[in-house]
């Protein structure tokens, strides 16, 4: 539940100092989670500290009780659309259909027939390695674009240029380049990763605050110093920022990027499904996608509020 | 009389969109060693721009500031800044706030434990001592500011600025703050020069109070000699008549003197 309001969040964007960035580079710049981590912190245990059972049952009721209904609506849903037969399989045929699936998820038979878990674990893992790359060049990158203005200006219209293009578009570059499948569909993910790091890691040096800066002048520390006490720290919650937004994107890409490369993983399992007709596992694939795409933020988020909790 | 701090025909231009905006001009002072000074004047007069260039945080447009014989160049630990809004770092505790800059001065010649010696130190003498290990967010405004006088006098200066350093506290914090850098100040001989717009604070803290004209071009009106004797007790001068007179002095410069200008300046 808290996921979905989280990325709910986004659609709804303060509006972020518009002026000191170029209106695309804006958008996608959230504030920083940490705001709003700390009110939940606060609001939190209201109910859990020495009330009465019931009104803790109530609370309880209230917390658990419309996400639950929420699901449960959906699923009537799908069974009233779907009960009277047709092409789209109902919820009891896709039950069947995920515990037989999920009885053996890790078997092999040759390289285009693997299980669920393998199919998922090789998304992940592509996710990962572009993900990681984008973080390595666009946090530092993004550290360069906030520091020196010059360079702001030189690369920002560059960005604006290039973030709006779908990473698909960038598919053939990389199968040009690599002449491989498998790094291709990493190139995409990394070319979709790395503007919201780049941006909001920029965005976070530019704000850090001109009376921390003044310290460190009248302290006369040093670059490193500067880097690891005063810059880093401050800059820490939007960079964590940026990186929750790639991971997202990088997650919602790689599904269309496998499906177009092929090979391992949980797109090109969705594409063969389809092939092979087996509609029962096309909508597991679709609830597999949802769920590990969900855990995925609220790790992040999880990660965001210990290290800002730490940091403020 | 050492001269320690000289400002010597200091004035300060900023460019503005509407053109040059003269923010001080003629500027002269020599500051004694151990001397403590109030900058004190009505919002806007360049009491701050004047303070941020004895600190070196800027650079004067015209004439020269030197301290102890030295040109003011820039910014540098000799010269230690208590900010008007504490401006500790949030991410550290008041313990490494302090560490950070004693760290930056002594680590070339001490030992670790020798700097955390110090860095007890400094924090005992403002009173904290229960609260070195807490962050900023932790403790209350007047607790903060003391941890910011606290880095700062880590650093042993040579001259020590503050920027209306109790200025967001309510009155009782304010007082008790006042009478530890008295205390503060007699025991380290600290060259001090404070911005204050508080008449009281100016009287009872200061050797001399530099009391400005209204801006723009803003200069240097009257200099004040509070010949008061130390350690002063604020509730004994309350009722001191020499006290009196020099509270009046103050509050005729500004409220009579200068405050016709400010009508015309409106």
């Amino acid at each position: 539940m808290s996921a979905l309001t989280m990325s709910g969040d986004f659609g709804l964007e303060k509006p972020v100092d518009r002026s000191t960035t170029s209106p695309p580079v804006a958008e996608a710049v959230a504030e920083p989670a940490k705001e709003r981590t700390m009110e939940k912190v606060a609001t939190r245990p209201v109910a859990e500290t020495g009330t009465p059972l019931g009104e803790r049952l109530a609370a309880f009721g209230r917390a658990v009780l419309p996400p639950v209904l929420g699901l449960v609506v959906l699923i009537g849903l799908w069974h009233v659309a779907t009960h009277k037969g047709g092409s789209i399989p109902g919820p009891a045929q896709v039950w069947d259909a995920a515990v037989a699936l999920f009885s053996d998820p890790f078997y092999r038979n040759g390289p285009n027939d693997q299980g669920i878990g393998w199919n998922v674990l090789s998304s992940l893992q592509r996710v990962g390695i572009g993900f990681g790359l984008a973080a390595l060049v666009g946090i530092p990158l993004g550290f360069m674009l906030g520091r020196f203005a010059f360079l702001s200006s030189m690369v920002n219209p560059v960005i604006s240029l290039l973030r709006p293009v779908s990473p698909l578009a960038w598919l053939p570059i990389g199968l040009l380049v690599f002449k491989k499948a498998d790094p291709a569909a990493t190139w995409t993910i990394f070319i979709c990763s790395i503007w919201p790091m780049i941006m909001n890691t920029a965005q976070g040096v530019q704000r850090v605050p001109q009376d921390y800066l003044n310290v460190a002048r009248v302290l006369a520390l040093s670059e490193w110093k500067i880097v690891t006490r005063i810059l880093f720290p401050a800059v820490l919650p939007y960079m964590l920022t940026g990186i929750r937004l790639s991971i997202g994107t990088a997650w919602l890409v790689i599904v269309a990027a496998e499906m177009l490369t092929g090979g391992v993983g949980i797109g090109f399992w969705v594409w063969d499904e389809w092939n092979n007709l087996k509609v029962e596992h096309i909508i597991i694939a679709i609830f597999v996608i949802g769920v590990v795409g969900l855990i995925l933020e609220q790790a992040l988020i999880l990660l965001a509020r210990k290290l800002t909790k730490e940091s403020s | 009389m050492e001269k320690f701090v000289q400002i010597e025909k200091v004035g300060q231009t900023f460019d503005t969109k509407k053109g040059k905006f003269v923010a001080l001009r003629d500027i002269d002072l020599t500051i004694r060693k151990g001397e403590f000074i109030a900058l004190i004047g009505h919002s806007g007069c360049g009491k701050s721009t004047l303070l941020n260039l004895i600190s070196g945080l800027a650079l004067p447009t015209t004439g020269v500031l030197l301290c102890d014989g030295r040109e003011i160049a820039g910014p540098g630990p000799e010269r230690a800044v208590v900010f008007q809004n504490h401006s500790l770092l949030p991410w550290l505790t008041c313990f490494e706030n302090v560490y950070l800059a004693v760290e930056r001065v002594f680590s070339g010649r001490e030992g670790k434990a020798k700097l955390k010696e110090r860095t007890a130190a400094a924090i005992g003498l403002v009173g904290l001592d229960h609260a070195s290990s807490k962050y900023p967010h932790e403790i209350s405004g007047g607790m903060k500011q003391r941890v910011g006088i606290a880095r700062a006098l880590s650093m042993e200066p040579k001259v020590l600025l503050m920027d209306e350093p109790f200025g967001a506290l309510d009155a009782l914090t304010r007082a008790r703050l006042q009478d530890e850098l008295m205390k503060i100040c007699e025991a380290t001989r600290a060259t001090t020069v404070m911005v204050t717009h508080d008449v009281d604070e100016a009287v009872l803290l200061s050797d001399r109070i530099v009391m400005m004209t209204n801006g723009p071009a803003a200069t240097i009106g009257e200099i004040l000699e509070v010949d008061l004797p130390r350690p002063r007790q604020r509730l004994t001068l309350a009722h001191d008549p020499a006290y009196i007179d020099y509270r009046a002095a103050v509050l005729e410069f500004l409220y009579e003197k200068q405050a016709h200008v400010e009508k015309m300046a409106a």
